[in-house]
């Protein structure tokens, strides 16, 4: 009697891969558009390191998606050649800008969960996904701690920084649900401990999220309306404008090398 | 100047000034002292730490970072100078220039 090991398949590596490159791959072009637009030279080089940092974990991420797709699709073109229904990121991180409040409440949701996904990834069953999120999940805890510093700083202080950072909250928060979807990727991906569970990490995300919100003399929404879809492919408008700017310039001039 | 008006949320160069100036020390890999390598701006110190990470150390260059605010430093006048740092010139006792270094040590 043979006992199979449990693993992820091919089409689960790839599922898990473009779901998670397409997170940072939109949210490191969101960053990149403050470049030029920041409230300070130095946290204009902050972010555009988040950026690059994102940039670095989307390759690694749609590189090895391409591979376990198996038609020969590599990073680039899993990044330029697909339209946003093909799209898998979740709908917070195509969310655009705002004010920099808002920008912050955004990186602060989505580097919480990565942090606390990709610690549990890198302890995994499957070795790539494994080897990726070890290096990603030490950029992640800077962007976290970068994001941190900033929101107990505009909670705690002037009346306007307050008034944005709340109004940052409320106005991304119905995003926040999406984040521990059990999407059936991310259920296959779990049943071979490839994934930790959603539930195991948005209970230590509401914990860390509340707390420091407490800290900062910040209040929880009290919103339930949540937004979700964009793991099937279904996203706001944002995600199409996004896409047209990140990607005309390779459809223009196919494989054209600088 | 020419250029076009600023908006609402484009800060003028005096607002900018609000954040005070750092300077910033890193120890290397294999430094035993904290080198002064530049300065930044930055509300207090925990950002100032996060900004001289960023600006700084993105290649691996240092193991740890000091920052300590521009108005702490106490400079020397420049025109201190002759009193300050001619003397030693003429004391050539003073520099170990009078050893014989081995012609396979490279120095």
């Amino acid at each position: 009697m043979t006992v199979e090991a449990a693993e992820l398949s091919a089409v689960g590596i790839h599922e898990v891969a473009l779901a998670l490159g397409d997170d940072c791959l939109v949210l490191s072009h969101r960053l990149a558009e403050w470049t030029a637009h920041a409230p300070e030279l130095e946290e204009e080089v902050a972010l555009a390191n988040l950026a690059l940092d994102l940039l670095g974990q989307a390759r690694s991420l749609l590189t090895l998606a391409g591979e376990t797709e198996g038609r020969g699709r590599d990073e680039d073109q899993l990044a330029y050649w697909r339209d946003d229904r093909e799209f898998r990121n979740l709908l917070l991180v195509e969310q655009p800008n705002g004010d920099f409040a808002v920008t912050m409440t955004r990186q602060l949701f989505f580097s919480t969960y990565q942090e606390l996904l990709y610690a549990r990834m890198a302890a995994g069953t499957e070795p790539r996904l494994a080897a990726i999120a070890a290096k990603g999940v030490m950029e992640a805890r800077y962007h976290l701690e970068h994001s941190r510093l900033w929101v107990q700083r505009l909670g705690g202080g002037t009346e306007e920084s307050h008034r944005r950072m709340q109004r940052a909250l409320e106005l991304l928060w119905p995003y926040t649900h999406e984040l521990f979807e059990a999407s059936p990727p991310w259920v296959r991906a779990a049943d071979v401990g490839a994934l930790p569970p959603p539930t195991a990490i948005e209970e230590p995300w509401r914990h860390s999220i509340e707390a420091l919100l407490a800290a900062s003399q910040l209040e929880i929404p009290d919103f339930r309306a949540w937004q979700s879809g964009g793991r099937q492919g279904r996203h706001s408008e944002h995600l199409g404008h996004l896409l047209a700017e990140m990607q005309h310039l390779h459809r223009s001039h196919p494989n054209a090398t600088w | 100047m020419g250029g076009p008006a600023a908006g609402p949320d484009v800060r003028s160069v005096s607002e900018a000034d609000d954040w005070p100036l750092w300077e910033v020390f890193l120890r290397g890999r294999r430094g035993l002292s904290h080198q002064h390598v530049g300065s930044l701006h930055a509300p207090d110190p925990e950002l100032a730490l996060q900004n001289a990470r960023d600006l700084y150390t993105r290649r691996g260059e240092g193991v740890s970072i000091w920052v300590v605010r521009s108005t702490e430093v106490h400079a020397s006048d420049p025109d201190d100078q002759g009193p300050l740092f001619d003397p030693p010139a003429d004391k050539a006792y003073r520099h170990p220039t009078f050893y014989k270094v081995p012609e396979d040590l490279h120095l």
